[in-house]
């Protein structure tokens, strides 16, 4: 039962990993990966940790990467400029590395065959020793890490702002045109299909240098 | 019940890892970069939980805890920026991203 | 097949029989409380008092030509409505729904899924709820579905954490994510909606928020964006989204009873373990999660709708400062020994 839930998982885990490397349109990808951490939350649950699968899908799969497609919305990215798309060396190069790597972990993980875990208990996949643990040995990690996610919040509103906003007027100038450059893409287009913004000039004039 | 050994999922980790790798050595779209990073995060993940399985050691899920974290940092503040720069540039493609270079 | 999984799949097999008549039951109701509201008398030919009406709904809905509109994302756009439902039907299996019980001398406890990590299970499985508004948004390439899912992936986001903190509350007390152990610890205390009445209430809001429910239906606003995600959904994709629209709705209302109304217990009542004990159970969280409905709908005609920036601001500025304030007072009220 067990191996079967294992090799039905990793092989979904593998598979949608490829697309989301693969897959030239964004939103694919974030929907591959969306699976991917799916099947590893699954396969934490096999590990005996279902915290940590919860807190995957929860926080990963239900937050992170809905992040990620929002963006790609907002943005409108569609398809990666064909001129890019083909094997080139950089791609060969890249799938070799991979290659080594794997074939050297594999070889690793084959050589020191670990001996045979210890069987799950009730006590060891309980939640509340991890809690104890977590707010006593790592306390100090802890709070850091909730440091880190509020300078996280205030930088990403801070870069995220329209040019030329002033900091303190953010909220009360959301409604108000005018005041941003024109050029804005965010506020241009209708058609969402439609790359509807040109390409400035001075980019085109640095490729031509 | 037959157990699956610790080290197939090793084994899972690290062709999840390879795969990201490609994927963000080869991608230039940004976004698809950053699902690169997020996929390579995630395979790290996997091995720390399946050590903390083989060791019956607690402190590999709380470390996972502490990445998924930062990870939620790391994507609020890069995609912010790719905001920023698509502002700028109307454009996300790295290769294009090249004012800096000479 | 084991014992066990026999006993589970007969406990889902309930679940699933009370979730699909959710949406033909609250299509009634809704129809005749906003009639009601409204003065007017609403479906009243077929059957009854317009009992039938959701049969011949449903009929209509699967007799109706089904269009795919030629520039849509053909597999996402396919793969939408089934995805809204999946996440729907899978939350109910923490939801504990009677006391435990004796069966053919096996003691059975009531719920699909007994796992420590409970209401963990019930956010995250809720939480991909909006992958389904977000590819069928995307999928249906119409600006009015984009914009749609734009702003359901904002919100679902947002009001998301206000549920959750509010959620965590109710938590700490107890010590135990398994829900039975939340019922159980509100049976020996006091339904946690008196002690934690600012945590129920964010729960309130958030819950209609995460229902895309008015006053926060923006996703589908219908005065603004047509119908917003759903725009191109027709015949019974449709229907799919109305029914996981209802099936969200009642799963909220299930863990929102069980959480702050004491779930499938009534106090100074004790159910028999047995047969009978286990249906009264399961009869008295269907009763609390109908009245629950029943308040859903009561505000829905009731209310205007918000605009996008009210919305926002209520969540990240009212919502969640307050959720926090109440996760602090439980914390030392529950460190003071109060509760």
């Amino acid at each position: 039962m067990e191996t079967v839930i294992f090799a039905l998982f990793a092989a979904l885990a593998l598979v949608s990993a490829i697309v989301v490397v693969t897959h030239k349109s964004p939103v694919y990808s974030t929907l591959a990966l969306v699976l991917t951490l799916f099947s590893t939350a699954v396969l934490y649950v096999l590990l005996g940790a279902p915290f940590v699968g919860a807190l995957q899908i929860l926080v990963y799969a239900g937050a992170i990467v809905v992040l990620f497609l929002f963006v790609i919305m907002l943005l409108n990215i569609q398809k990666e400029e064909e001129a890019h798309a083909g094997f080139g060396a950089q791609t060969w190069t890249a799938i070799l590395g991979a290659a080594i790597f794997l074939g050297m972990m594999g070889l690793i993980f084959w050589r020191s065959g670990s001996p045979a875990a210890a069987p799950l208990t009730p006590e060891s996949v309980a939640l509340k020793p991890l809690a104890a643990q977590l707010f006593t040995t790592y306390l100090l990690p802890f709070e850091i890490v909730g440091l880190l996610l509020l300078v996280a919040v205030i930088g990403a509103t801070v870069a995220a702002r329209k040019p030329g906003e002033e900091l303190g007027h953010i909220g009360e100038h959301e409604y108000v045109s005018g005041e941003e450059p024109r050029t804005d893409p965010l506020k241009s287009g209708s058609d969402p299909h439609q790359p509807s913004v040109a390409e400035p000039a001075y980019s085109s004039q640095r490729e031509a240098s | 019940m037959s157990s699956v050994p610790v080290s197939w999922y090793l084994l899972l980790a690290a062709a999840l890892f390879a795969i990201g790798t490609i994927g963000a050595l080869t991608r230039r779209n940004g976004i698809s970069i950053f699902l690169s990073i997020e996929l390579m995060l995630n395979a790290a993940n996997l091995t720390l939980v399946a050590y903390a399985r083989q060791l019956d050691d607690r402190t590999g899920q709380l470390i996972v805890f502490f990445v998924m974290a930062v990870a939620a940092a790391e994507a609020a503040v890069g995609l912010a920026l790719f905001i920023a720069v698509f502002r700028q540039r109307h454009t996300i493609d790295v290769n294009r991203m090249n004012l800096m270079r000479w | 097949m084991s014992p066990e999984l026999i006993a589970i799949l007969a406990k889902y097999a309930v679940m699933f029989a009370v979730l699909i008549n959710v949406a033909p039951i609250m299509n009634w109701v809704e129809r005749r409380a906003c009639a009601y509201i409204q003065d007017r008398p609403g479906p009243n030919r077929v059957g009854p008092l317009g009992l039938f009406q959701p049969v011949a709904d449903a009929l209509k809905f699967m007799f109706k030509e089904d269009v795919t509109p030629s520039a849509a994302d053909k597999p996402l756009y396919l793969m939408a409505p089934a995805l809204a439902l999946l996440p729907a039907f899978t939350t109910f299996v923490v939801i504990p729904f009677g006391p435990d019980i004796t069966v053919a001398g096996r003691a059975v406890r009531l719920m699909v899924a007994d796992v420590d990590t409970g209401v963990l299970v019930f956010l995250a499985l809720s939480s991909l709820s909006v992958y389904s508004l977000v590819m069928a948004g995307y999928a249906s390439n119409n600006k009015f579905s984009l914009l749609g899912s734009i702003r359901a992936s904002a919100q679902l986001i947002s009001y998301e954490l206000a549920l959750t903190i509010a959620v965590l509350a109710v938590i700490i007390p107890v010590g135990s994510f398994n829900l039975a152990d939340v019922v159980a610890y509100q049976r020996a205390h006091v339904w946690n909606f008196l002690p934690q009445i600012i945590g129920f209430l964010v729960f309130l809001i958030a819950s209609f928020a995460e229902t895309n429910r008015l006053p926060f239906d923006l996703p589908e606003a219908e005065s603004e964006l047509v119908a917003g995600f759903h725009t191109e959904y027709g015949s019974m994709r449709f229907a799919l989204f109305f029914q996981a629209e209802y099936t969200n709705m009642a799963a909220l209302s299930a863990l929102g009873v069980t959480l702050y109304f004491g779930g499938w217990s009534l106090p100074w009542i004790e159910f028999p373990h047995n047969l009978l004990g286990g249906v009264l159970g399961l009869l008295t969280l269907l009763a609390k999660i109908g009245i629950c409905m029943a308040v859903f709908v009561w505000i829905r005609w009731t209310f205007p709708r918000f605009r996008y920036d009210q919305l926002m601001r209520l969540g990240w500025k009212v919502l969640l400062p307050l959720a926090i304030l109440n996760l602090i007072l439980v914390a030392a009220m529950t460190l003071a020994g109060w509760l």
